[in-house]
């Protein structure tokens, strides 16, 4: 079962950037598009590892830093022609509050 | 919105290409239909050689299969030839009553192959060269025949004969001209070829012309007689002896045409509603036969179907490469020579080797290649830049060196190396992984392989390898990147050129003005051009653009380098190579105080704290702020090191202090940001113990002051740096050095070392601008000190910021 959890203000995290949050369940990243939409990913690449939350946010995708797999925030998955996934949580925005469900 | 109608006539390589390119850019703004008269979908016919040598299969050279249709909401009618073109109604209408009505009509219609207008042409027997039907007649035939005549020693005839061969039937070549490929060789070049396909079993009629085909048993053709009264037995005749535009559709329905189809420079047909593509097209007078032109035609097209408006066809240089298996020959542009060319030309028969260079007016004009072409991709792009070579002339035969020995696979040449070859080294990509996306997925550039297969994507250096595997594989139809032209990213389609240009002449100062400005395709841009934009941003207005840490790689925006595991590494600044004991200590201190895992010398001769977490930075960095040590900005497209020897101050040989000139220099450059990284180092004298022979800016001290030697490279491919002048004084070093890395900030493109960027604008001009015009090279100078006045130290801003790239949310 997954739980609500507030996090953080959405100002905290950059416009077009990200921030790490640190879990029970692992280290998560937190991003935020340019129309102040935020996800959340796994922050681990399913190519090798790479933190995804260090990568460069264009629209909806992350760029990962190591070896520039593009990851989508909507469902995780790698831009084609790379194959993988990094798990998606949800999230919401509520009174400028940014909450993830774990 | 009701989307418009696009109906596109003729299912081929250059109609899909441009409906390919039309997904990109508008996928949503066409209901689209689609007539073939080939009962299947698009295939790689360029590729039917393969299929009839028996190294491929039909299914390996389909390129849009059918759900590819289904996915993008094409109806394709496979199988239907359109017989009648209303333009009035606009309107289109199959053999069998199928009808469609178009907004937009693209025809792409492609060739007819040539039959000779001579008695017995229709016998049964004889068949042109052009689909996969033809092609699977000439399998079958080679089944139950057994001697074959193909008239045409042309590409395609020497490909059939080639094939018909492979399958074991006896194959006899009969051409007009006094040489095979005299469209694409001259006649060393052919002779050469025809001696090793003669090798393979081939025969040779040359200089004959063909007066009939004559019926044998059972009213197949049975032989075929020349004008000069001889003749030659065949139970299979293959004509390819060239093709015409099939524009009989375009013709009946009034459209202009003279050769093939009149188009202007965005594909646009006499009728405004009608494009046409490919093959039928005629645009400037020229007709072409390869697929490279036809998709730079895909391209504009689409562009203008999408109602972007940008982009025109200019026409093409085209370049052919015969796919025989094992024989390399390469040609390209203007290779026959004439007035007002000069040749160069290495002849070594003996060798099988034959290469002949033509220039005109200090460029080159045209290769021929044969034996060895696995330079033919860097000619190729030579001859289409119309780079000026006179600098290069004397070893422009030998190729660059770095294309025969690029990657990590000696100086064999692609085509030769096995399947199990390792091309790409930072990937782990082989030769078969290559050919195999290549293949499956219809690929021919360097991006595209790029993307499927990663291969030359990281460092580059394999990417002459990746070219030349591509060349081997695709033919004629690779198309070499147009280094100069070359679109930033797929958010635009102008060039680094183009962009720094909008961005000086209407003082763009933020991305999303550049993005707004020149009409981004893509909101935020992506990885590729956001950090481009940034630089070039804040180099041209420095002090007035934005800077935007999220358009920076990772490693400028937390000002670390990021390792493999996610952690960072830290190396202070050492000015010229000097420290003391007392930063030795807190360097010593931080290590032991943060549990640095590993501390190493770099090869930049400075020390690396590798693998701190991102959290421990601001600590680390305000403990090695307290001694005094800065960033050493080893993470950068910036100023990085200034090596130095010992010089005068201590050596005995030594003629200049080059330890305080290379900390001067170091100091003065600190927090320049550039196009790509930037490396000094200076030497007391010509001994050059620094090797400054290959730095971006190298200086050695000479008896009579300095010499200064610049866009040298010691990483993927080592390039010698070359002399620029020599001067007197530190202050003069200090301001050539600094004019000539201003004009590289100022008109380099982003990711171009000084080496690529001198090799683009070439030694003569930077001298102009540095060297002989004094009042230019102190306005540079003036400039770059300019932009790095107030600079701070991004570590010691980190830690009195208290920065929150650094810290780490956390819910229980
Ligand atoms: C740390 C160091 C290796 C070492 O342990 O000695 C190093 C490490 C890296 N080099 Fe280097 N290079 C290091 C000296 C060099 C040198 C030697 C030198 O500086 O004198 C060269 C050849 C000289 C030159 O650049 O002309 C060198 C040529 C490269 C290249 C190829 C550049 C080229 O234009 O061909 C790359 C790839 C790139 O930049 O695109 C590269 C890229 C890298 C990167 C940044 C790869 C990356 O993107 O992560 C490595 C970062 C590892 C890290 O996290 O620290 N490194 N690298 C050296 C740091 C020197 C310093 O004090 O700043
Ligand atoms: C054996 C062979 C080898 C080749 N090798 C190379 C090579 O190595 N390098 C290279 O660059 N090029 C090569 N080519 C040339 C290359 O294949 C052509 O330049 C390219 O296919 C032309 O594309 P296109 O779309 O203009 O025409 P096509 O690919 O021929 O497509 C036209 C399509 O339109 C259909 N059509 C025509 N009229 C109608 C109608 N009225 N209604 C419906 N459909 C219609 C045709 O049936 C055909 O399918 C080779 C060609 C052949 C035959
Ligand atoms: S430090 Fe340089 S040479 Fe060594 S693995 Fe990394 S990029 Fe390659
Ligand atoms: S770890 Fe992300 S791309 Fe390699």
């Amino acid at each position: 079962m997954s739980e609500w959890k507030a996090v953080c203000a959405l100002e905290e995290i950059p416009r077009l950037g990200s921030r790490v949050v640190k879990t029970p369940q692992g280290e998560i990243a937190l991003f935020r598009t340019a129309e102040d939409e935020v996800f959340a990913l796994r922050d681990k690449c399913p190519h090798k590892g790479g933190p995804l939350s260090q990568g460069l946010v264009a629209g909806k995708v992350v760029t990962c830093p190591l070896h520039a797999w593009k990851i989508q925030f909507e469902n995780g998955e790698a831009v084609a022609p790379d194959k993988g996934c990094a798990k998606p949580y949800p999230t919401k925005v509520e009174g400028g509050r940014v909450w993830i469900a774990i | 919105m009701k989307k418009r109608k696009l109906v596109m006539v003729g299912n081929g390589m250059a109609g899909c290409r441009t409906l390919e390119e039309l997904m990109k850019l508008a996928p949503e703004l066409y209901e689209i239909t689609v007539f073939g008269a080939e009962p299947h979908p698009n295939y790689n016919r360029i590729l039917l050689s393969p299929v009839l040598a028996g190294e491929a299969q039909f299914s390996d050279i389909v390129l849009n299969d059918w759900d590819w249709y289904r996915n993008h909401g094409i109806t394709l009618y496979a199988g239907k030839k359109v017989v009648k073109l209303d333009r009035k109604a606009q309107e289109v209408v199959a053999e069998d009553g199928t009808r469609a009505s178009y907004d937009r009509l693209l025809l792409a219609t492609g060739a007819l192959p040539i039959r000779l207008p001579i008695p017995g042409n229709e016998l049964p027997g004889v068949i042109a060269y052009r689909d996969i039907a033809d092609t699977e007649a000439m399998i079958a035939a080679s089944k139950s025949h057994q001697q074959a005549v193909v008239i045409g020693g042309g590409l395609l005839g020497l490909e059939a004969a080639h094939g018909l061969a492979l399958r074991g039937m006896e194959v006899t070549v009969v051409h007009l001209a006094d040489w095979i490929m005299e469209r694409q060789l001259d006649k060393t070049a052919a002779d050469l070829l025809q001696k090793s396909l003669e090798k393979k079993g081939l025969k040779f009629l040359l200089g004959k012309e063909t007066e009939r085909l004559e019926a044998g048993a059972h009213g197949r053709v049975g032989l075929v007689r020349f004008k000069d009264g001889g003749a030659i037995p065949a139970e299979l005749v293959v004509m390819a002896i060239g093709i015409r535009p099939n524009i009989e559709l375009a013709k009946s329905a009034g459209l202009h045409c003279n050769r093939g189809i009149v188009v202007d420079d965005t594909l646009q047909t006499y009728d405004p509603k009608i494009y046409a593509v490919g093959e039928c097209v005629e645009h400037r007078g020229v007709t072409y036969g390869l697929v490279a032109p036809l998709f730079e035609q895909a391209k504009v097209c689409a562009n203008h179907l999408a109602q972007l408006g940008i982009g025109r066809y200019t026409g093409s240089v085209t370049s052919t490469k015969l796919k025989v298996t094992g024989i390399d020959v390469f040609s390209a542009g203007e290779f026959q020579g004439g007035a007002g060319t000069e040749e160069i030309v290495l002849s070594d028969p003996a060798a099988g080797v034959y290469k002949k260079l033509v220039l005109r007016d200090q460029r080159l004009a045209g290769a021929v290649l044969y034996g060895d072409t696995a330079d033919g991709a860097w000619y190729f792009e030579l001859i289409k830049d119309g780079q000026d070579i006179h600098a290069i002339r004397d070893h422009l035969m030998f190729g660059p060196h770095h294309l025969g020995d690029a990657g990590h696979a000696g100086k064999s040449h692609a085509a030769a190396l096995p399947d199990s070859a390792e091309i790409c080294g930072c990937n782990g990509v082989k030769k078969g992984d290559i050919v195999r996306a290549i293949k499956t997925h219809g690929l021919f550039t360097l991006e595209e392989v790029r993307k499927h297969t990663k291969a030359s994507s990281s460092c580059g250096s394999c990417t002459g390898l990746v070219e030349q595997i591509l060349a081997s594989t695709v033919g004629g139809a690779y198309q070499p990147a147009e280094t100069k032209e070359k679109p930033v990213c797929g958010c635009t389609e102008l060039s680094h050129g183009a962009v720094r240009q909008a961005i000086r002449e209407q003082k763009l100062l933020s991305i999303p003005a550049v993005m707004q400005a020149l009409g981004w395709k893509t909101p935020n841009g992506c990885a590729t051009c956001r950090p481009a934009l940034n630089y070039y941003l804040i180099s041209t207005w420095p002090h007035e653009a934005e800077d935007d840490p999220q358009s920076r790689f990772i490693n400028e925006r937390a000002h670390a380098n990021i390792q493999k595991d996610g952690t960072f590494s830290v190396v202070p600044r050492m000015w010229g190579g000097l420290t003391t004991p007392a930063e030795l200590r807190a360097i010593a201190d931080v290590a032991e105080k943060y549990q640095v895992p590993t501390v190493k010398m770099t090869g930049g001769a400075r020390i690396d704290l590798l693998g701190i977490p991102k959290e421990k930075l601001p600590a680390v960095w305000a403990d090695l702020g307290r001694a005094g040590l800065v960033s050493g900005h080893a993470y950068g497209k910036s100023i990085r090191t200034v090596k130095t020897c010992v010089g005068a101050e201590h050596c005995r040989f030594g003629t200049q202090k080059s330890m305080a000139m290379g900390v001067k220099l170091e100091k003065m450059l600190f927090g320049m940001w550039a196009p790509h990284k930037v490396k000094l180092a200076v030497s007391g004298c010509p001994r050059n113990c620094a090797e400054a022979g290959i730095k971006d800016v190298g200086v050695i001290g000479v008896d009579s002051g300095y010499e200064l030697y610049v866009a040298g490279n010691g990483g993927i491919k080592t390039e010698i740096a070359q002399f620029l002048c020599k001067v007197r004084s530190d202050e003069e070093v200090k301001e050539y050095t600094g004019a000539f890395l201003q004009l590289y900030r100022e008109e380099g493109f982003y990711l171009e070392r000084t080496c690529h960027f001198v090799a683009r604008v070439g030694l003569d001009y930077v001298k102009a601008q540095v060297v002989e015009d004094a009042a230019r090279r102190k306005a540079l100078y003036e400039r770059l000190l300019y932009a790095l006045q107030g600079y701070e130290d991004p570590w010691a801003q980190a830690v009195k910021n208290r920065s929150p790239e650094y810290v780490a949310l956390e819910v229980a």
